[in-house]
């Protein structure tokens, strides 16, 4: 296969953000997840949950609560504003204030006809859910004490409030209040931070550490179960009201279930089962949806556990999986000029890689020439977050988008001296961009709306609006998700319903469309000689396209008749980007979070007993045997985590890690715990 | 060893203008070992009864005169000598009340110093080198005195030893240091040029066989010792020959060059020197020092509080040195040093001074008087009686070590003159006071051997550190020809018969199965043949050591043995010695040898817990020493044919788990380089090859 010298950069310093809400839509299968920089992603829960769509932060907005009703998702947060989220243009479709003070819930409805919000100043309001809006219908209870969490019961009549130290129950028919809650703890405050309304009791989380079952009717306290000595946080209970899981502050996730008193007998009772233990820090939302239970919180990933007693046989759903990482690529480097542009979410880094003159056997650490050099520190505009950025391939142009607008940037390098000046006049229709990216002869710079692809040529003079390409079939709006150029005669784009549309850019008009796949893209690229398309799925399906033929190519066909080793199919990161090796065009080479890829098209794809990860036996192996042993896929872990792996022209390796720790030691510390001899 | 007993001031010093003198101008011993005459260098002459630290008679001579030179006590006719303005020779006697109406005389030079010379006539020492004999001098004072020394020399230091010696050293204008030997019966005289050229701090004497040997203190801190042959022939001879030096010691300085300071030597190993700074302690405080010469070794230190004039003068058993605003008398004891205690002083100085001295309440009663009370007190009992007394009353360590050991061989000379007297438990004592080592008295653990004192044995093996492998073989050999039933009446300490006591108990437990954990190894694979097994080391121990094996020894002899396990040796020395134990005294000790490996390796010896036991390593040590030593004799002993064998697959067992742990070391050193090289910065550049 050969050497490659790497260059191993760990100065992008990606830093997560806490999970602060989620909520899962049983119809259409996707959870949505709330950060504390504003942003809500939205994951697929049929594709192994597959980060499908980001609506990027913003500064001083926090989510409190998410609410999906039917397609729709609202959010509310200590703004006080209680806002819609745009799916398919990914930002805000509109916000309104509740004039009620922060909100910390908000409930729709069973019949997806009202959101509840509870509010600083002790009101319950309701709102009518409109098309396009929502309209203030009235206000409940408004004495002292703030409402922190809210549940509806399921015949849409009664509304839990859990309080501090109280929790009210609402009748919606007459308006007023039916029963309360006695004084939970007698020392100290006591915050009910979740409530939940089953059928006939209502459930309590509180910062006492319990989990409390009270009567509806008469308010009294049934069952106390004292979970931890620390905050129960969030409470998630299953459809079938069987199940229920506490999230504590401790970073732990218990699950109580309704399990016979006496086997047989009618009589049932809530006891607590399991005890799972994923997180270092607070547990601030869950969900279950159907056989996992997904916990996020303060430690910043997403865990989806998955309830082995509701699985039948392993899969690649009855492992844990964790989502730590984005899975979109947030580096975007200049191939010809060396150059790494790192994304923040309030500031771009604009970073030359360092250099070197000494060779060395495999292994070795070369000396380094020259550092690597930061060469721009650019801050946004504005208080929104970045949603993408590209440079061109030959660093003179950086372009980012925000929600609300789109700027491009020249930058003159001489000997020392960087220099940056704004491209004014930017194309009116370029408002806002999910991709950016730029031809490969830096002379085109194209941005993807949610239903065009816009081309802007580039000159030294400024620039100017080319056109604007529309995919032939295109009927309703579609978020694109992903796009790549290829020597700057096709491109292509996919959306988020796995719609990949192919643009002939010499010709300016759509060129064709591949075949739906069930599952995600998750990366793509088109071969710079070849013009063939290589498409890979969220569940690791690699497909090669030649658009010139408009089949798959004869590689693909075999992939699909053969089938790719389980090993690869199980993996549980999303490919990230696909690159190729300008020197050897049969080099196609991926990567996801933990490992980066070469697939060697000229070889054997591996079948299902040959051994996948091969590259220490083969490195045992005289030379002449290898050949025999050898298969396809060249994976090497060396370097994890990866946010992005690319090859440079002049064919050495740049790989971006963020290390692990780096991440935890920059989150704040976790409660105290006793540890053992500690 | 050498040890500084708590110093007592005498008087307080009349110090001179510019505080640069102390005001004394000599010490000389007086009519007793008690009293000394002390002389004022303006006017007076003290005598001091020093344990009580008393004046007993003072002399002042008139205003206007001069004493010019230190008042001596010539013990012949109990008169006292003193020289005013030079030339005036005064003697009187104790009950002289008024100097000036005593004896006087003028002589026709000036005189330089009265040497007091024991048991014989005082010498008179002229300015100009002539030497006469006082009683000769007083008869014809106005005798004509020849010049001995050319006219710039000046004499700068007089020593003499207490025979018929007398030398001076003077100084030449050229700056050569000159040694004048002149020595009477019969008079002759020699004049030497010391090396070096540069003129010593102060000098001091003592007799050896072939003359004299001359100790100096230059400023560089250095002492050098030189021998002055003693001429067998009378004459004078004209010519100066060159005196060859050999450097004893090399004191520490620091910055500059010593400017007052005095070195007395006080036996043929130690010198005390006042003014030299302690190698340990801060600038700034002056310390008495006494150095053994043979080890160069600081032996003992005090601090002396205030200024120092660089005097120190030594007699009888006491240094006498002037410091601050007054002159502070420090008894001394110098002992014949042994390595082991040399060693450990220079440890102890590391103490705090404040420590280190603490109050010795009578240092009368620990010196000489005790060691003639020990020697002459009839009964053992009363012995034990006063020695532990005197070890409750001496606090210090240091002066417990050397007065400890005095008294030690005082009481093993007088057992061994006397068949009858035993101190027995007086000698545990002194043995358990830990200040004992085997060189401070060597004979005690042969007479506790001659006498069949175990116990005693047994202590002195626990505490000395150096006992010569000559001596811990012949314990060895003694104890194990012994019969267990006489050694069984012994008693020894219990601690370690509590721990042979719990190594016999568990050997008999049945089959020794007991295992913390309920752990039982179900497969007892023989470990006969050749080929690998695969059970674990643990186990193939436990089958291949009988486990009933009995302790081959009794009780008490185990115990002994254990004690000689734990002497520290060197197997060189050792081997030859072990070579003299007969076949089976070497069998039987294999035997008791393989009992306790086996007992080690079955970790049973865990559960005992001891304050003392014998280490794995000990014993494994001692098997090969004991194997290395008798060889052929086991080879052609039948009744050594089992042991041999076993002993053979302990070794094997061994070799293999050593093997084993090679092996782990090998991964485990893997494993860090692996560590290591995950280390990465920020950035790097790195070259991977994929296959």
């Amino acid at each position: 296969m050969g050497e490659f010298t790497v260059h191993r950069v760990r100065f992008f310093h990606y830093m997560p953000s806490g999970i602060c809400a989620m909520a899962f839509n049983r119809r259409t299968e996707r959870l949505a997840v709330a950060r504390t920089d504003g942003s809500v992603e939205l994951y697929s829960r049929t594709d192994h949950f597959f980060q499908e769509k980001v609506v990027p932060g913003r500064q001083q907005r926090s989510i409190q609560a998410l609410c999906w009703v039917g397609k729709r998702l609202f959010g509310a947060g200590l703004s006080g504003e209680i806002a819609e989220f745009d799916l398919d243009n990914l930002r805000l479709k509109f916000s309104q204030d509740a004039y009620g003070g922060p909100i910390w819930s908000i409930v729709c409805n069973p019949q997806g006809t009202h959101l509840a919000a509870g509010c600083e100043d002790g009101t319950v309001k309701l709102f009518e859910i409109l098309e396009d809006q929502i309209r203030f219908e009235r206000n409940m209870g408004g004495q002292k004490g703030r409402i922190i969490s809210l549940a509806w019961h399921s015949s849409g009549t009664k509304i839990a409030a859990g309080m501090i130290d109280m929790i009210k129950v609402f009748d919606l028919d007459s308006g007023e209040l039916r029963s309360r809650g006695s004084r939970m703890q007698q020392s100290q405050e006591c915050v009910v931070w979740s409530v939940l309304f089953l059928s006939d009791i209502i459930v309590s989380g509180d910062s006492a550490g319990k989990v409390k079952m009270w009567d509806v009717n008469t308010g009294t306290l049934i069952k106390n179960h004292q979970v931890t000595e620390w905050d129960v946080l969030t409470l998630s209970v299953s459809q079938d009201e069987t199940s229920l899981f506490a999230g504590t502050s401790e970073g732990t996730v218990v699950q109580f279930q309704l399990l016979d008193v006496v086997l047989g007998q009618e009589e049932k009772e809530w006891v607590r089962t399991r005890t799972f233990k994923n997180h270092t820090h607070d547990v601030i939302a869950l969900a279950e949806a159907d056989t996992v239970i997904i916990s996020g919180g303060m430690d910043t990933q997403l865990v989806v556990r998955p309830l082995l007693d509701k699985l039948d046989f392993k899969s690649r759903d009855s492992s844990l999986l964790k989502i730590l990482f984005p899975q979109r690529s947030l580096v975007s480097c200049a191939k010809k000029a060396g150059l790494l542009l790192f994304q923040y979410p309030t500031h771009l880094e604009l970073w030359r890689l360092g250099d070197t003159e000494g060779h060395g056997p495999p292994g070795c650490i070369l000396p380094v020439s020259r550092n690597p050099e930061k060469l721009l520190h650019l801050k946004i505009k504005g208080e929104d977050h970045v949603c993408c950025s590209a440079v061109a391939p030959c660093g003179e142009w950086i372009a980012y988008s925000t929600t609300s607008g789109i700027r491009l940037y020249r930058l003159q390098r001489d000997n020392k001296n960087v220099s940056i000046t704004k491209v004014p006049k930017l194309p009116k229709v370029l408002r806002h961009a999910h991709q950016l990216c730029f031809s490969p002869d830096s002379s085109h710079l194209y941005g993807t709306t949610s239903s065009a692809v816009h081309v802007v040529a580039l000159t030294s003079a400024g620039c100017k609006f080319e056109h604007s390409l529309k995919p032939n079939s295109c009927v309703e709006p579609f978020g694109n998700e992903s796009q790549e150029i290829s020597d700057g005669k096709f491109l292509a784009s996919a959306n988020s319903n796995s719609e990949i549309h192919i643009y002939n850019m010499h010709k300016l008009k759509a060129h064709c469309t591949v075949p739906v796949y069930r599952s995600g893209v998750s990366a793509m690229g088109i071969h710079p000689e070849t013009n063939n398309l290589v498409i890979v799925h969220a569940d690791h399906q690699i497909f090669e396209f030649s658009i010139e033929q408009m089949q798959y190519t004869d590689w693909s066909r075999r992939v699909q008749k053969e089938g790719l080793h389980h090993v690869w199919l199980e993996r549980d990161t999303p490919v990230i980007n696909v690159t190729f090796n300008p020197q050897n065009p049969n080099h196609v080479i991926l990567h996801d979070s933990y490992m980066f890829c070469i697939i060697d098209q000229s070889l054997p794809l591996p079948d299902r007993k040959s051994q996948f990860h091969n590259q220490l036996t083969l490195k045992s192996l005289p030379e002449a045997e290898r050949l025999k042993h050898s298969h396809a896929f060249k994976e090497c872990k060396l370097y994890q985590p990866l946010l992005c792996v690319d090859m440079l022209e002049n064919q050495s390796l740049v790989v971006v890690e963020r290390p692990l720790l780096d991440i935890t030691t920059n989150l704040p510390a976790p409660v105290r715990q006793k540890k053992f001899a500690t | 060893m050498a040890a500084l007993y708590e110093a007592t001031t005498l008087c307080v010093l009349n110090v001179g203008p510019g505080g640069s003198d102390s005001g004394i101008s000599g010490i000389e011993p007086s009519a007793d070992d008690d009293q000394v005459v002390v002389t004022d260098s303006a006017r007076s002459v003290t005598v001091y009864k020093v344990s009580d630290k008393k004046a007993l008679g003072s002399w002042t001579v008139k205003q206007g005169q001069t004493v010019t030179c230190p008042a001596i006590y010539n013990p012949q006719t109990s008169e006292y000598v003193v020289v005013t303005d030079s030339k005036v020779i005064r003697v009187w006697k104790d009950s002289d009340i008024n100097i000036d109406r005593a004896f006087k005389t003028t002589v026709s030079a000036d005189v330089w110093r009265v040497l007091s010379v024991p048991d014989s006539e005082p010498l008179v020492l002229f300015q100009r080198g002539a030497v006469r004999r006082l009683d000769t001098l007083l008869a014809d004072p106005q005798q004509p005195v020849e010049n001995v020394l050319p006219e710039e020399a000046v004499i700068r230091y007089k020593a003499s030893s207490r025979t018929r010696w007398s030398r001076d050293l003077w100084r030449c204008s050229k700056g050569e240091t000159l040694l004048l030997m002149q020595r009477r019966h019969p008079d002759s005289a020699a004049r030497y040029r010391l090396e070096g050229g540069e003129a010593p701090l102060s000098c001091s004497a003592l007799p050896c066989d072939g003359g004299v040997r001359l100790f100096c203190l230059y400023s560089s801190g250095s002492v050098y010792e030189s021998v002055v042959p003693i001429r067998g022939a009378g004459g004078v001879v004209e010519e100066v020959q060159p005196l060859p030096r050999t450097l004893l010691l090399n004191l520490p300085v620091g910055e500059g060059k010593l400017e007052s300071a005095s070195a007395v030597s006080l036996d043929d190993a130690h010198v005390a020197l006042v003014g030299v700074p302690h190698p340990s302690a801060g600038p700034g405080k002056d310390f008495l020092c006494i150095w053994n010469t043979n080890f160069q070794t600081l032996q003992a230190a005090k601090e002396m509080a205030g200024r120092i004039y660089g005097q120190l003068w030594c007699s009888c058993g006491k240094l006498y040195v002037p410091h601050g605003k007054s002159l502070s008398v420090i008894p001394f004891k110098c002992q014949k040093s042994s390595l082991a205690a040399a060693m450990g002083k220079l440890r102890q100085a590391g103490i705090p001074a404040s420590g280190l001295y603490t109050s010795v309440p009578s240092w009368t009663a620990a010196t000489p008087d005790m060691r003639s009370t020990v020697r002459s007190i009839a009964s053992a009992e009363e012995v034990q009686k006063k020695v532990s007394a005197f070890l409750s009353n001496l606090k210090n360590l240091h002066v417990i070590q050397v007065a400890a050991g005095g008294l030690a061989s005082v009481l093993v000379s007088r057992c061994q003159e006397q068949p009858g007297f035993y101190p027995h438990s007086a000698l545990v004592q002194l043995v358990h006071s830990q200040c004992l080592s085997y060189s401070v008295c060597p004979h005690l653990l042969t007479l506790a051997l001659e006498k069949k004192d175990y116990a005693l044995c047994q202590f002195c093996l626990q505490v000395f550190p150096d006992i010569p492998e000559a001596v811990a073989c012949s314990c060895l050999k003694a104890f194990l020809s012994e019969s267990d039933g006489t050694l069984d009446t012994v008693s020894l300490e219990r601690d370690s018969v509590a721990f042979v006591e719990g190594l016999i108990a568990n050997s008999t437990q049945e089959g020794g199965e007991t295992q913390q954990n309920g752990f039982c190894p179900t497969t007892q694979v023989e470990d006969g043949g050749g080929g690998p097994t695969h059970t674990t080391p643990a186990v193939l121990t436990r089958s291949s050591m009988p486990l009933d094996m009995k302790c081959p020894v009794g009780l008490h002899k185990a115990v002994l043995l254990n004690e000689i396990l734990q002497v520290a040796y060197s197997d060189c020395f050792l081997l030859l010695h072990l070579k003299t134990l007969s076949a089976p005294q070497v069998i039987l000790f294999l035997q008791y040898l393989q009992f306790l490996y086996g007992k080690y390796s079955q970790d049973l010896h865990t559960q005992v817990s001891a304050l003392r036991s014998p280490a794995m390593t000990q014993i494994l040590d001692w098997i090969c020493l004991l194997v290395d030593a008798h060889f052929t004799v086991l080879v052609m002993a039948p009744e050594a044919r089992e042991l041999l064998s076993h002993l053979h697959k302990v070794v094997r067992l061994q070799v293999k788990v050593f093997s084993e742990l090679g092996k782990i070391e090998g991964c485990l050193q893997a494993l860090q380089k692996a560590k290591q090289s995950g280390d990465v910065c920020q950035y790097s550049i790195e070259v991977i090859e994929l296959f």
